[in-house]
């Protein structure tokens, strides 16, 4: 240990004797060093930012959709049965914790929404629960959620986005405003924050919220139709009513005798609604995704009755297809980015050789010297190799220094998120000392071999 | 008692096909605290034997014991080891590191040792020993800053700093003037004399051989006159006979 100590100072003298060669000498590592830790510290902030906006779209967010219905060998599309129901919603939230942190059952409707003279189909009108919030991690930018309640009860209330708000409402507050939902009146009590679009370029903020039951019972029933016909009637909400419904009657000619009092009190209507589109979770990490589908599933299997043969009455989706995607292109660039380093510390290394080599050949009458006052062969190969080690990892050190600096000014000027990398520090130190290792040997191995007389006489 | 004792010792270059033969035979036995001049023409092979001497080359053949230990055998580490412990060389050009103080130049060895003192102490000793040879006040000069004697002076400090029983010292005052020379031979001489340090002057200069007790000549790879101790220098018989028999013919 004492001896290696010194062997690092007498090479640190030897560098000292000739600091100006021996910086220009490291440059080449300084440079490579640098880049590696700049760009790592830039590509991880950037990786990091991607990861955010995956995040922001519901990266880790599960999409539980009714299943096909299949008849004589045609199957129809996702949700056309609807076999999913809000207690298949609560048996998940109670089953399948820790891996799901939330789950909102959604009924989706498309329909016109109208305030005063202003109407707007939102791309998404969603029927759900508070959790729905939780699940898409969506905070409230005014008002409040809905209560239990308002949830249980199918409150006539309503959350809107942010271009729901914007296109109804210009300027003005809309908390506490009655808008029409399909011609039903809802009081709006709160706006969600701003989201932005997602991957698919669709505008997240476009919507508008209230419990399920509400929907289910009074909006989606008749949605489908409604929606674009009632676009080309006249600006009054209560004429436009009149008119939609002379139109296209939402009843159905009655064949059947009118029911009395007393029969409908002996047939009581079943409780409805029963049925959701879809439900969405939350699971804790992304990581954990894979068991949070498999735990749902065998939940949802075991609820709607299905036994081991049979297909599942329900699809899932995640987004991780997209979320990998989207990480394979900084993986892409990280491997670049090794490919960039490694060439340039090779560059950086052969500098190092070739200096090395010249300094043998400069101080054969000093490694002549050494060796006639007892070093021995070993002696003189370590005092080289710890000089091109010494070199090589001062200067890794001033490169990881550059580098950080380079990254500094990239987020105070250019504003781009960066992100710290210890794993790179360590790895620019450890590759410096390889280099040194590497390239210093044959160097050190040739003036360990050098003969003491014909060192002394080299002129 | 006998430090260095040779036996019939041969030294041969191979340069290509031929053989240069250089040492032709050399027996020799130097005491402990004698102070030898090893004399001879140019190309007589005084360098040569003065570095199988400081085992810094070995023989092709012949023995040789140095403190009573067989030397021609070693390895190239045994004999750096030997030369750490018991030689001090000094060369005609001083060989100091450059741009390194005078102090430093004089802890060089010390960094081979194996017993290995505290950088505090290797200082110390370094400052004695350069106090010894009078550059006490030297001790932060780099060599470019000391006149040719008191570099040589820095190389002998640097030559005892290890406490070697054996000196060696290849045309010392070559590159000095006479004045400077003068100087640098009374050192030797007193470090003989007050220390009982072997020395060994290897030079082709009459006038510095006389600063020894005992004068070797070498002549064409043999020892002409000198082979035993004792300011005489007769020439006595034995292997010396055939060249004499050889100068004679001439
Ligand atoms: N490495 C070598 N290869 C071949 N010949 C050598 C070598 N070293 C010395 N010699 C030869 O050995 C002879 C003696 O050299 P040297 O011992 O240096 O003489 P001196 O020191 O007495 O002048 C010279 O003729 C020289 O050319
Ligand atoms: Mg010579």
């Amino acid at each position: 240990m004492f001896y290696l100590l010194r062997t690092i100072k007498m090479a640190g003298n030897a560098l000292r004797r000739n600091v100006m060669r021996s910086a220009l000498t490291t440059l080449g590592i300084v440079i490579g060093v640098a880049a590696v830790i700049a760009m790592v510290e830039i590509g991880e902030g950037s990786k990091k930012a991607v990861a955010q906006t995956i995040q922001s779209m519901g990266a880790n967010n599960l999409l539980i959709q009714s299943g096909a219905a299949s008849s004589g060998g045609v199957t129809f599309g996702s949700g056309s049965v609807l076999t999913l129901t809000p207690g298949d919603a609560e048996a998940i939230a109670r089953d399948c914790q820790p891996r799901i942190v939330s789950v909102a059952p959604i009924v989706r409707a498309r329909t016109q929404v109208v305030y005063g003279n202003k109407n707007w189909v939102p791309l998404y009108l969603y029927g759900t629960t508070s959790e729905f919030l939780d699940v898409r991690e969506w905070d409230l930018a005014d008002g409040r959620e809905f209560t239990d309640a308002e949830v249980a009860g199918g409150a006539d209330v309503c959350i809107l986005g942010q271009t729901l708000v914007r296109e109804l409402f210009g300027e003005e507050s809309p908390i506490d405003e009655i808008v029409r939902v399909n011609n039903h009146p809802m009081r709006v009590i709160g706006v969600l924050s701003y989201k932005g679009a997602n991957m698919m370029g669709m505008d997240q903020d476009d919507i508008l919220l209230a419990p399920w039951r509400t929907i289910k019972s009074k909006v989606s029933g008749t949605s489908a139709t409604t929606a674009n016909q009632s676009a080309v009637v006249q600006q009054d909400p209560s004429q436009q009513v009149i008119l939609t419904k002379q139109a296209y009657p939402n009843t159905s000619t009655n064949t059947l005798p009118a029911q009395t009092q007393s029969q409908a009190l002996n047939n009581p209507p079943p409780l409805l609604p029963v049925n959701v589109d879809q439900i969405l979770v939350r699971v804790a990490t992304e990581g954990e995704i894979k068991q949070a589908i498999s735990e749902l599933s065998a939940v949802l299997r075991e609820r709607h009755h299905l036994r081991a043969g049979q297909p599942d009455d329900f699809n899932l989706r995640d987004m991780t297809e997209l979320s990998k995607a989207m990480g394979s292109t900084s993986e892409l660039m990280s491997a670049l980015l090794l490919v960039v380093a490694f060439i340039s510390l090779v560059v950086g290394g052969v500098g190092i050789m070739n200096i090395m080599l010249v300094s043998v050949t400069e101080r054969t009458k000093e490694i002549g010297l050494r060796m006639a006052v007892g070093a021995r062969a070993k002696d003189i190969l370590r005092q080289f190799l710890v000089e091109a080690i010494l070199l090589c990892v001062l200067g890794g050190a001033l490169g990881i220094l550059l580098g950080r600096g380079g990254s500094y000014l990239v987020r105070v000027i250019l504003n781009w998120q960066t992100e710290p990398s210890l794993p790179a520090i360590a790895a620019s130190v450890a590759v410096s000392v390889v280099v040194g290792v590497i390239f210093g040997y044959y160097p050190a191995w040739k003036a360990s071999r050098l003969d003491p007389i014909e060192a002394l006489r080299y002129e | 008692m006998e430090l260095i004792k040779l036996e019939d010792l041969h030294k041969t270059y191979h340069l290509g096909e031929i053989d240069v033969p250089v040492l032709k035979g050399v027996s020799l036995t130097i005491d402990r605290g004698e102070m030898v001049a090893l004399t001879g023409a140019s190309g007589s092979g005084k360098t040569t034997l003065m570095n199988i001497l400081g085992c810094l080359d070995r023989p092709t053949s012949g023995r040789y014991w140095l403190d009573g230990e067989e030397i021609s055998q070693l390895s190239a580490d045994g004999r750096a080891m030997i030369r750490n412990k018991k030689i001090g060389f000094v060369f005609q050009s001083f060989n100091l590191l450059a741009r390194t103080s005078a102090l430093e130049n004089v802890m060089m060895p010390l960094a081979y040792t194996a017993s290995s003192l505290s950088d505090r102490d290797s200082r110390e000793r370094a400052r004695r020993v350069l106090e010894r040879v009078s550059l006490g006040d030297r001790l932060d000069h780099h060599p470019s800053q000391l006149s040719g004697g008191q570099q040589q002076r820095v190389a002998i400090a640097r030559a005892l700093i290890n406490n070697p029983p054996l000196l060696f010292a290849d045309e010392p005052t070559g590159n000095l003037d006479s004045h400077t020379s003068e100087e640098i031979l009374r050192m030797f001489q007193q470090l003989n004399v007050e220390q009982g340090i072997t020395i060994v002057l290897v030079t082709h200069d009459a006038g510095v051989a006389r600063h020894a007790r005992r004068v070797i000549r070498m002549r064409d790879g043999l020892i002409e006159s000198g082979l035993f101790g004792g300011a005489d220098g007769e020439v006595k018989p034995e292997r010396s006979t055939g060249l004499i028999a050889a100068s004679l013919a001439e």
